[in-house]
């Protein structure tokens, strides 16, 4: 699997490059800057991209904007968002174009390789993948539409936007494949998602749930 | 303007004429007053008593004048230097301290000019609106008294009923001309008495230098406070689970050998406190300069927290570019404490809140529909908004009726930058 990766501080970029390596990703082009970012995207066109929020020459928000603007030149193109601290602000902006195929979780997470590896992925094949910090934020509210969900479907919504499949949610929640494709449909309805493919109703929730 | 407000705003300002007519008048009895006590002052040191009651009438009737000045956007500050500590009425300190304030001389020196213009004016105002007045009323006058030789305005003598009649359309024109003046005049008043009212340079500068001493004293302290807090978190945090963490790691490099099991768990127990000691430090940043204000500046940062609110709550901004740091930061930090006020005691469904800039002024609104009956004096919130913004001259107002709705204003001066170039130009 080809992977850009954007990422200032020389550490972290050769810690992440040495990372996606042990796990069989080929890491085709490694940025430090947001300039050099969405050109490498756009030659490249990675089958996902790590990028950090915050990147030279301004330090605010380049590589959230660059990974946006990437997406609007190469639709869907998968985009795992790196930060030192999430906004469920930037979750939103991310998530507008309703294509799924992103990630947005906290440096942090990287340390549990493992979960992090299988993030990757799963925002490679068209996931959606939020830090449950995002999402930990979002439950704190009683806002509508959300309000109408019960308590344990805004626990599912919250595990369907941390990215989990419905097996996964399942097993967190210790009920059946059955019990949580029976939430998830209530949740469409609820949220007055209409019929079509799962994954794309998937983003949508998540969506309502950002926006809610 | 509505026509209803410009007849309402007129007619208040007659009303203030024929208000202005015995408080001018009342200016004479104290200015002799005045000049009677300092008189008196060696005769048996009676003006020491007489001289310090005379002042605060004087006081009173100039701080009317300034409130009344207020009311058509004439803003006189008032001068008057703070009573020392230790000067109690009817002593040598508190005359001298009245005496030496320039303020207590050019109040007296208003007083007979004030009289004279308050009055010249508001026999102007009331003048015109009383003829016009008559011209209103001048056919039944004319024709029960039948006087001869009368006239009215342009037509002199009346000579026919007929023109009797043309008084009417004249006195309306006059009275409604009286009517719209009426604010003028007094607004001119208000402006003579800014001559002799207002603070002089030197006062200005003496209140200023004051203002300046209070708020440098509360900035200071609530920074090495701030800094405390910071250090004390970062010593009982971050640090102490760095050292917790080496001291883990190397308690697994020793036995990784004899016993990989346990060194695995360890480990793991060291990543896990790391996530700790990050969440830590995240939570630290937040606090002293949230990341979201440096990348998005106040209306992203400001969004960014009407969305994490326990409330819904709306934003509204426009400001055309970014805010000098400081002003920034206090701004959010005031925005995030009214905001919280609101979710937390005023049990409100809704909040919004407004940023916007007017001149060198940025405004930030923050109101919600609960039930009101805030009150700056129970709860450090407010208070600490207050102190904030002051820092930087700003102001706080409150609005909380009970029932709500709550509003709370903040003004702060300052400067836009330049629009910030977009986010995304560097990368295209």
């Amino acid at each position: 699997m080809r992977v850009v990766i954007a990422e200032d501080l020389a550490l972290l970029r050769d810690g992440l490059t040495r990372l996606l390596r042990a796990y069989d990703f080929e890491v085709v082009a490694a940025v430090e800057d947001g300039p050099s970012l969405l050109p490498a995207l756009v030659e490249h066109r990675p089958d996902v991209a790590v990028v950090d929020v915050r990147l030279p020459p301004t330090f605010t928000d380049e590589g959230l904007q660059a990974a946006i603007e990437a997406r609007t030149v190469v639709p869907g193109l998968p985009v795992l968002v790196l930060s030192q601290h999430v906004e469920p602000l930037y979750a939103r902006e991310l998530l507008t174009d309703r294509r799924g195929g992103v990630g947005y979780l906290l440096k942090d997470r990287v340390a549990n390789v493992a979960q992090f590896i299988d993030g990757v992925r799963r925002v490679a094949s068209g996931g959606t993948v939020m830090d449950p910090e995002v999402v930990g934020q979002l439950l704190a509210r009683h806002q509508p539409p959300l309000a109408a969900l019960t308590v344990r479907e805004r626990e599912v919504l919250g595990l369907m936007a941390e990215g989990r499949s419905n097996g996964a949610i399942a097993t967190k929640l210790f009920v059946g494949d059955k019990a949580v494709s029976k939430h998830i449909n209530s949740i469409f309805t609820k949220l007055g998602l209409p019929p079509s493919d799962d994954d794309h109703r998937r983003v949508l929730a998540v969506l309502a749930y950002l926006n809610g | 303007m509505d026509s209803r407000d410009w007849i309402r705003d007129g007619l208040h300002a007659v009303a203030g004429a024929a208000l202005a007519v015995p408080l001018a008048i009342v200016n004479i009895p104290l200015f002799v007053l005045f000049v009677v006590s300092l008189v008196l002052t060696p005769v048996l040191g009676l003006g020491l008593v007489l001289l310090p009651l005379v002042t605060m009438l004087i006081r009173a009737r100039a701080d009317l004048a300034r409130r009344l000045a207020a009311g058509y956007r004439v803003v006189i500050a008032r001068p008057y230097r703070p009573r020392p500590e230790r000067a109690v009425p009817g002593g040598i300190r508190h005359y001298r301290w009245l005496v030496t304030d320039p303020a207590t001389w050019r109040d007296a020196a208003w007083l007979l000019p004030g009289a004279i213009a308050g009055l010249a004016l508001a026999l102007v105002s009331l003048g015109i609106v009383a003829y016009g007045a008559e011209g209103i009323l001048l056919i039944p006058l004319w024709v029960s008294l039948g006087v001869d030789g009368y006239g009215y305005g342009v037509i002199w003598p009346i000579d026919t009923i007929g023109e009797g009649f043309l008084s009417l359309p004249q006195g309306a024109a006059i009275l409604a001309i009286g009517v719209a003046a009426a604010p003028h005049l007094r607004q001119a008043e208000a402006y003579t008495a800014r001559l002799f009212l207002a603070p002089t340079r030197a006062a200005e500068l003496r209140l200023r230098v004051s203002q300046l001493t209070v708020t440098r004293a509360d900035t200071v302290d609530a920074q090495a406070a701030e800094l405390r807090r910071i250090e004390r978190d970062l010593h009982d945090g971050a640090q102490a689970r760095l050292v917790s963490l080496g001291m883990t790691i190397g308690l697994a490099e020793e036995i990784i050998d004899a016993d990989p099991a346990t060194a695995r768990k360890l480990l793991a127990e060291a990543r896990e406190n790391s996530t700790t000691a990050l969440h830590e430090l995240r939570h630290l940043v937040r606090g002293i300069h949230p990341p979201v204000l440096a990348e998005r500046g106040l209306a992203g940062a400001v969004r960014a927290l009407a969305m994490a609110c326990a409330i819904p709550a709306t934003v509204t901004a426009s400001l055309p570019g970014r805010l000098d740091t400081p002003v920034e930061s206090a701004a959010y930090f005031a925005v995030a404490e009214a905001l919280a006020n609101a979710t937390r005691h005023s049990g409100a469904g809704n909040a919004a809140v407004e940023l916007w800039h007017t001149g060198d002024l940025l405004l930030l609104r923050v109101s919600d529909d609960g039930r009101g009956g805030a009150d700056p004096d129970r709860g450090t919130g407010l208070r600490g908004i207050e102190r904030r913004l002051a820092a930087f001259d700003g102001t706080m107002s409150l609005s909380s009726p009970l029932g709500g709705p709550t509003v709370v204003t903040m003004e702060l001066p300052c400067a836009l930058s330049s629009p910030r170039t977009s986010p995304s130009s560097g990368t295209v």
